[in-house]
C-alpha cells in the first residue's frame, strides 16, 4: 500500500515515525474474547508466550482505553450489535484483528447463528486463520499489526493515501474473478 | 426467582417473603420497561448491566443487576451471546465429523465433550464393550489432563478477576505443561477431535511415556505454588470464605452438580457412581467439603487436580505396559481408518497406511473411502451418556434415524444448568461478590450457549 | 443391539405401516439427500421406527420402578404411561402430557423412586411421525439409587403444549426456555417462558427440521460451495 503513496513532508514524516513507534510499542487490546480463541489469547498473554514483551499484555476492559480489538472467537447474531457498539466506543486510531477462522469468515459454523466473518460488522485490519490459532500465530499477527501501526500516516497525508489505496483496490481484480488458479 | 406458591406440586418454601418489596422479573425483551420502572422508583436502587463484553464474566455473559447501594437485590443472567447452533450443525455432518463440532462447545475442557458424544454413539452402536483397553486408557489420560487444564483456568481466571494476575500466570504456566503433552499426543493444544467413536484417533508417539512422567512433577509444582499463593492469603480468604454459598437443598432443587454439589457435602462423582472408560479400575479419591462456599470450591478444585495427576500416573503405567495394542475398535466398518504421521514434508498420511490400502487390501481401501465420505450408519434409536466434566455432569442425548448423520444430538452442559443458580448465589450479597460467584460456578459460555 | 426395525418398502403408504406406540423417526428415500440420486437406490424408501414397546419382564431395576409408579398413579396409570421402551439398557417411559407433572412428582418424592435430578429437556422433532411430531425428552437421574431413566412426552405440531415441570424440578427452568426457543414447545405454567439463546426478536424455532440450517454459499475464486444443508450428501 505504501509504494504508491506520495512521500510526506519532512516534519510530518518524523512525526509519523515517532507516533508510529509509540503506538506500536504499547498497544492495548480491548477484551473481546468470545470462545476458544479467547483461551488461546489468554495463553498468549501469560508467561509462556508473553505478549508483555511487545507491550500488549494490558487488556483493557473498557474499549475507550483500548487501541486494538482482537475479536477472538465466533460472533453470534446476538453478539453482533454489541461488537459494533464496542468498536464504535474505541477512540481513533484503532485496529481490529479477526482472530481465528470464526471471526474471519464464520469458520466451520456456516449456519443461522454465526455472523460469517466480523468484517460484516466492523472493518478488519488483519485476518488470522486457525482453529484456534496457536499463540505463536497470534503473536505473528500482532507483529503485523504493529507494523501497520508504525506505518500509519497522519494529518492531511492520510486522506491522500486512503484515496490512493481505495482507487487501487477498485481497479484490481476481485478475488471471486480470479478463476483458473489452483493456488 | 419468584416461585408460584400456588403450584400444588412445589415443595413448601424455606421462608416466606412478606411481599413488601417491589418485585421485578426480567427475562429479556422487557429489559427497557424494567429499567424505566426502576428509574421511576428512584432512590438508591440502580439497575445496570454487566454486559456481554466484560473482563470478568468468563465469556460473553450478560448480567442484569439491580443494586441498592452495595447490595444486590436482584440478578438475572442473560445468555445466548455465543450460541453457535452446534447441535443443529451436527445433524448435517457424519457421526465422526460431529466430534469436531461438539468439541468446541466447552472449549476449556474439550475432550469431555468428545468423550460423552462418542460414548453416546457407541451406546447406539452397541460397541461399548468392544472399545480396546488402550483406547480407554488414552481417553482417561486425555480427560484427566483436560480436567487439570480446566480447573487451572477456573482458579487462574478467578484470581485474575479479583485482581491477582500472578495467580493467572501461574495457573496458565501449569496448563501449558499439560498442553505440551496433549499437543505431542493429539497434535493440537485444544479442540483436538482426538476421541472418536470407536476409540481414539491415533496411538501416542513413542517418547510420550517419558514426557508425561516428566510433566507430572512440573504440574504438581505449579499446583503447590497456587495453593501456597492463595489458600492462606487473608485477602483471598476474606473475599471467598462465606461468599456464594449454595446449601444442599438449593443444589438439589436446581440440579447443580460438580464441585458446587461436592462442596455442599455430597460426594457425587460420575466417575465413581457410574464408571465409564474403565474408571472403576483406577485408584483416586473424590474431594468433598461441607462449607459450600467459594473458598471450599477452590480448595476442592485444587485437590481434584492432585487426584487427576494420580490418575495420570496410573494411566502412564498402563500405557507403558500395553504398547502395541490397538486404539480403535476392531470392527473395520466403524473404526476410523486414516493414520497420520510426521514425514519430511510435514504431517500427512502415513506411508504404511497408504501402502496398505493401495497395495495390500482392497477392503481397507473401500472401508477408508466409505468411512471418510459417507460415514458409518448407526442403528435407529436414542441413547444417553454422561461423564463427569470438571464443571459437573455433562450429558449427551443422541438420536439416530439409522443413517450416517445424527438425527438429533443434544448436550446437557453443566454450566448451563449451574448458571441458573447464579441468582441464588448473589442476591442479598454485595456487588463485588458477583464476580466471585461467577468464578465459582466456573461455567464456560461455549457450553452454556452451544 | 437394538431390534429397531428398518423396513424397506417400495413406497407403500406411510400411514398404513405406522404401528402402535412407536415413533416414525424418519422416512428415508434413496441414497442421497437430493433429487439427483444416481446411486441406483432412488426407488428405495425406508421407514425407520424407534424400538418397539417392551414386554414384561423388562429386566434389572426397570420392573420395580414401573410397578411402583403404576401403584402410585392408581387408576390413571394406563392413561398416563402410554408405553414403556427398554432399549440399549435404558428405560424410556412415554407419558401423556396431562399426567406429566404428577408423574414427575411421584418420581421425585417416592422413597423407592427418588429421582431427584431432572437433567433438562431435550426437544426432538420428527416431522414424519404425524400427530406426534414434537417430543420432549426428560432424562431424570436418581442419586440415591444411582440410576437414570427417560420420560418422553409427544405432542403434535398443531398443538405444541406441554405442562411445565418447573414446580417439581426447578432446574428445568432454563432448559424449558431453551426447548421453547428451539422447537416452539409451549410449556404452560413456566414462570417466564422467553427466548434464551436466540435474540429476543428472532422469528422461528431454529432446531426444528423445517427450519433451514441458514448457511451461506462459500465463494472462492469463482467456485461456489453451497451451504451444508444444500449440498449433495449421503443420507
Amino acid at each position: 500500500m505504501n509504494d504508491s503513496s506520495p512521500t510526506p513532508p519532512f516534519i510530518v514524516g518524523q512525526l509519523e515515525d515517532f507516533a508510529g513507534w509509540a503506538r506500536a510499542g504499547s498497544m492495548w487490546p480491548a477484551t473481546f474474547g468470545l470462545a476458544c480463541c479467547a483461551i488461546e489469547m489468554m495463553g498468549t498473554g501469560t508467561s509462556r508466550f508473553d505478549i508483555a514483551r511487545f507491550g500488549m499484555e494490558v487488556f483493557r476492559g473498557s474499549p475507550r482505553q483500548a487501541d486494538i480489538m482482537i475479536v477472538a472467537g465466533r460472533v453470534s447474531q446476538k453478539m453482533a450489535p454489541i461488537l459494533r457498539q464496542v468498536y464504535d466506543q474505541m477512540a481513533e486510531p484503532k485496529w481490529v484483528l479477526a482472530m481465528g477462522v470464526c471471526a474471519s469468515s464464520g469458520g466451520m459454523f456456516n449456519n443461522y447463528a454465526i455472523v460469517q466473518g466480523v468484517d460484516h460488522v466492523v472493518p478488519v485490519d488483519i485476518y488470522l486463520p486457525g482453529c484456534p490459532p496457536r499463540p505463536e500465530m497470534l503473536i505473528n499477527a500482532l507483529l503485523k499489526v504493529q507494523e501497520l501501526a508504525s506505518e500509519k500516516p497522519m494529518l492531511r497525508h492520510r486522506k491522500e493515501i486512503a484515496a490512493a489505496a481505495e482507487a487501487a483496490a477498485l481497479a484490481a481484480t476481485p478475488t471471486s474473478d480470479m478463476k483458473g488458479l489452483l493456488r | 426467582m419468584t416461585t408460584d406458591n400456588n403450584a400444588p406440586h412445589a415443595t413448601s418454601g424455606l421462608g416466606d417473603d412478606d411481599g413488601t418489596a417491589p418485585e421485578f422479573t426480567v427475562y429479556g425483551g422487557d429489559w427497557s420497561d424494567v429499567a424505566e420502572e426502576a428509574a421511576r422508583l428512584g432512590g438508591q436502587r440502580l439497575v445496570f448491566n454487566m454486559g456481554p463484553q466484560h473482563p470478568s464474566t468468563h465469556g460473553v455473559l450478560r448480567i442484569m443487576l439491580e443494586v441498592e447501594g452495595e447490595n444486590v437485590t436482584e440478578l438475572r443472567a442473560g445468555i445466548g451471546y455465543l450460541h453457535t447452533g452446534i447441535e443443529k450443525n451436527m445433524e448435517f455432518r457424519t457421526w465422526t465429523q460431529g466430534v469436531t463440532f461438539c468439541t468446541r462447545m466447552d472449549y476449556v475442557a474439550s475432550m469431555f465433550n468428545e468423550a460423552v458424544y462418542c460414548m453416546g454413539v457407541e451406546k447406539l452402536l452397541g460397541i461399548t464393550d468392544d472399545i480396546p483397553d488402550r483406547a480407554n486408557v488414552l481417553r482417561v489420560l486425555m480427560m484427566e489432563l483436560t480436567r487439570i487444564g480446566s480447573h487451572l483456568v477456573a482458579i487462574g481466571t478467578g484470581g485474575n478477576e479479583m485482581g491477582a494476575t500472578t495467580v493467572m500466570t501461574t495457573a496458565f504456566v501449569g496448563r501449558e505443561e499439560t498442553f505440551k503433552v496433549i499437543e505431542h499426543i493429539t497434535g493440537l493444544r485444544t479442540n483436538n477431535a482426538y476421541i472418536r467413536p470407536g476409540g481414539v484417533a491415533s496411538d501416542m508417539p513413542d517418547d510420550s511415556v517419558e514426557m508425561i512422567r516428566g510433566m507430572i512433577p512440573k504440574v504438581k509444582e505449579r499446583l503447590d505454588e497456587l495453593a501456597y499463593l492463595q489458600l492462606e492469603n487473608p485477602i483471598f480468604k476474606g473475599r471467598l470464605q462465606g461468599v456464594a454459598v449454595l446449601d444442599l437443598a438449593s443444589c438439589m432443587a436446581l440440579g447443580v452438580t460438580g464441585p458446587i454439589l461436592r462442596s455442599a457435602g455430597v460426594p457425587y462423582d460420575l466417575r465413581k457412581s457410574e464408571p465409564y472408560a474403565g474408571y472403576e479400575t483406577y485408584d483416586f479419591q473424590v474431594p468433598t467439603s461441607t462449607e459450600a462456599d467459594a473458598y471450599s470450591r477452590v480448595v476442592l478444585r485444587l485437590e481434584e487436580c492432585y487426584e487427576s495427576l494420580k490418575i495420570v500416573a496410573q494411566c502412564v503405567d498402563r500405557l507403558e505396559a500395553s504398547e502395541g495394542e490397538p486404539v480403535m475398535v476392531a470392527d473395520k466398518k466403524i473404526a476410523w481408518p486414516a493414520q497420520l504421521s510426521v514425514g519430511d514434508d510435514g504431517q500427512g498420511n502415513s506411508f504404511e497406511h497408504i501402502r496398505h490400502i493401495m497395495g495390500e487390501s482392497m477392503e481397507a481401501l473401500i472401508h477408508h473411502f466409505k468411512l471418510v465420505t459417507e460415514g458409518f450408519p448407526v442403528p435407529a434409536g436414542q441413547a444417553y451418556a454422561a461423564v463427569e466434566n470438571p464443571k459437573g455432569m455433562l450429558g449427551c442425548h443422541v438420536v439416530s434415524d439409522g443413517g450416517t448423520k445424527p438425527w438429533r444430538a443434544h448436550f446437557r452442559d453443566p454450566g448451563f444448568n449451574n448458571l441458573q443458580a447464579l441468582s441464588m448465589l448473589t442476591e442479598g450479597g454485595q456487588v463485588a461478590d458477583v464476580v466471585v460467584a461467577i468464578a465459582t460456578i466456573d461455567m464456560v459460555l461455549g457450553g452454556v450457549d452451544r | 443391539m437394538s431390534d429397531a426395525k428398518d423396513m424397506a418398502t417400495t413406497g407403500a403408504d406411510v400411514s398404513a405401516v405406522l404401528p402402535e406406540g412407536r415413533t416414525l423417526i424418519n422416512v428415508r428415500k434413496g441414497q442421497f439427500v437430493s433429487d439427483a440420486d444416481t446411486s441406483g437406490y432412488e426407488g428405495l424408501t425406508r421407514f425407520v421406527y424407534s424400538p418397539e414397546a417392551a414386554k414384561r419382564p423388562y429386566g434389572s431395576w426397570f420392573d420395580q420402578v414401573v410397578d411402583v409408579l403404576q401403584e402410585l398413579l392408581g387408576d390413571k396409570a394406563d392413561a398416563a404411561i402410554q408405553s414403556v421402551v427398554v432399549d440399549r439398557d435404558e428405560l424410556t417411559l412415554h407419558i401423556a402430557r396431562e399426567h406429566l407433572v404428577e408423574v414427575c412428582q411421584h418420581l421425585r418424592d417416592d422413597q423407592d423412586l427418588r429421582f431427584e435430578f431432572c437433567l433438562g429437556v431435550s426437544g426432538v422433532h420428527y416431522p414424519a411421525d404425524a400427530g406426534r411430531e414434537l417430543h420432549a425428552v426428560y432424562p431424570i437421574q436418581s442419586i440415591t439409587h444411582n440410576r437414570r431413566l427417560r420420560v418422553e412426552v409427544s405432542v403434535s405440531d398443531a398443538d405444541p403444549v406441554i405442562p411445565s415441570v418447573t414446580a417439581v424440578y426447578p432446574a428445568n427452568n432454563w432448559h424449558e426456555r431453551e426447548t421453547w426457543d428451539f422447537f416452539g414447545i409451549n410449556f404452560t405454567g413456566h414462570p417466564g417462558l422467553a427466548r434464551i439463546e436466540m435474540p429476543d426478536d428472532w422469528v422461528g424455532h431454529p432446531q426444528r427440521k423445517d427450519y433451514p440450517l441458514g448457511g451461506i454459499p462459500i465463494e472462492y475464486k469463482g467456485a461456489e460451495i453451497p451451504s451444508p444443508d444444500q449440498r449433495r450428501q449421503y443420507r
